[in-house]
């Protein structure tokens, strides 16, 4: 009965097709090229609000060469929030609770960050190893605690999206079968639960927000080390 | 058009050829192959099918045209609401569905027949 929770993470094939295919290409779909225009409709308006805002509060703090990456850090925000939030309709899959998308994701990109630091910058990538006015008897200590926890930082980066959502999404599961299976038998628990689920759900909207967010900001803080 | 003032001798007679009926740009003769689905008459359409072009460039070009259609009707238009993106949304949860139905039926014939089946036994 357990085992059964975890199909949707499954993507179930159609003709020959798996349906992550179709969940990848919809965040293509949904927005539209911006035009020539002087006043667009009001979809471009918005998404183009929105894009002009999330770009200068991430790349403020980031100096003049991190700013190269502004197309990059921006496509993929908009990318890891709109598979977050389709994965919320029913029905649907999310292509971000798959380890292998994540790891995809942060892997190549903070390996691109520490690539640029000690490539431009040897000494200063290689002085972030050891914080400032460390006593001097911790420093060998401290410089294999910070080099693993800088070898951790793709893992934590894949890791932490894809639970979060897995986690989400199992959780909505479990009481929505809990909520449907009672009905019948005690109506008052069985609304008590759909009332937590609705809380539920929009925790969920909230997370799916928030975890697309910090996933492209840790970027750009890593970046920012490095630049 | 009749002009009845003083100068009506003096304006020279154009002859023109005025069409018995007036020509609309639906009349304009298309090949069977570019028609639209709903133009091609029944016996039609194997010709049709059969005229299409199904190249994977060909099948790109369709859905850019399909794209570009839904577009222009209904998300860019002056006073869009949440209807078009909505329309949209709702079309991707009925082609998940289906995606899912054979792997969601077996789910409701096995695991929660069995489930109910324990609940029951211990409230009854």
């Amino acid at each position: 009965m357990t085992l059964s929770f975890f199909d949707q993470f499954m993507s179930p094939t159609y003709l020959g097709i798996p349906l992550i295919a179709l969940a990848l290409s919809l965040p293509w779909i949904l927005y539209p090229k911006p035009t020539t225009r002087w006043l667009n409709n009001r979809l471009i308006t918005l998404q183009g609000w929105f894009i002009n805002r999330f770009t200068q509060q991430i790349f403020q703090p980031l100096s003049l060469g991190g700013h190269k990456w502004a197309t990059l850090l921006a496509s993929l925000m908009l990318f890891l929030i709109t598979l977050n939030m389709l994965g919320l309709l029913p029905y649907t899959f999310t292509p971000t609770t798959q380890l292998s998308l994540n790891m995809a994701f942060a892997v190549p990109l903070w390996l691109a960050t520490v690539i640029i630091g000690m490539r431009n910058q040897p000494t200063h990538a290689l002085g972030h190893l050891l914080p400032e006015g460390t006593p001097t008897l911790l420093i060998p200590v401290l410089i294999i605690i910070e080099t693993i926890s800088l070898f951790i930082r793709p893992l934590a980066l894949g890791v932490r999206l894809t639970a979060n959502l897995t986690a989400g999404h199992l959780l909505i599961q479990l009481i929505a079968t809990a909520a449907f299976v009672l009905l019948p038998l005690m109506p008052t628990v069985a609304i008590l639960t759909a009332v937590l689920l609705f809380l539920l759900t929009l925790l969920e909207v909230a997370v799916a927000m928030i975890q697309a967010y910090v996933f492209v900001l840790l970027l750009s803080l890593y970046l920012q080390e490095n630049v | 058009m009749t002009s009845h003032n003083a100068l009506s001798p003096f304006i020279p007679i154009i002859p023109c050829s005025k069409p018995s009926a007036p020509v609309k740009m639906a009349d304009r003769q298309v090949s069977l192959a570019e028609k639209r689905l709903m133009d091609v008459k029944l016996n039609q359409l194997g010709a049709w099918l059969g005229g299409r072009d199904f190249t994977p460039n060909g099948i790109l070009s369709a859905i850019r045209r399909g794209h570009d259609r839904y577009y222009n009707k209904y998300i860019n238009v002056k006073k869009g609401g949440i209807g078009g993106v909505a329309m949209l949304l709702v079309g991707y949860v009925a082609i998940s569905y289906l995606w899912e139905y054979d792997h969601i039926s077996k789910k409701y014939t096995l695991a929660y027949r069995a489930c109910f089946i324990s609940l029951h036994s211990c409230h009854s």
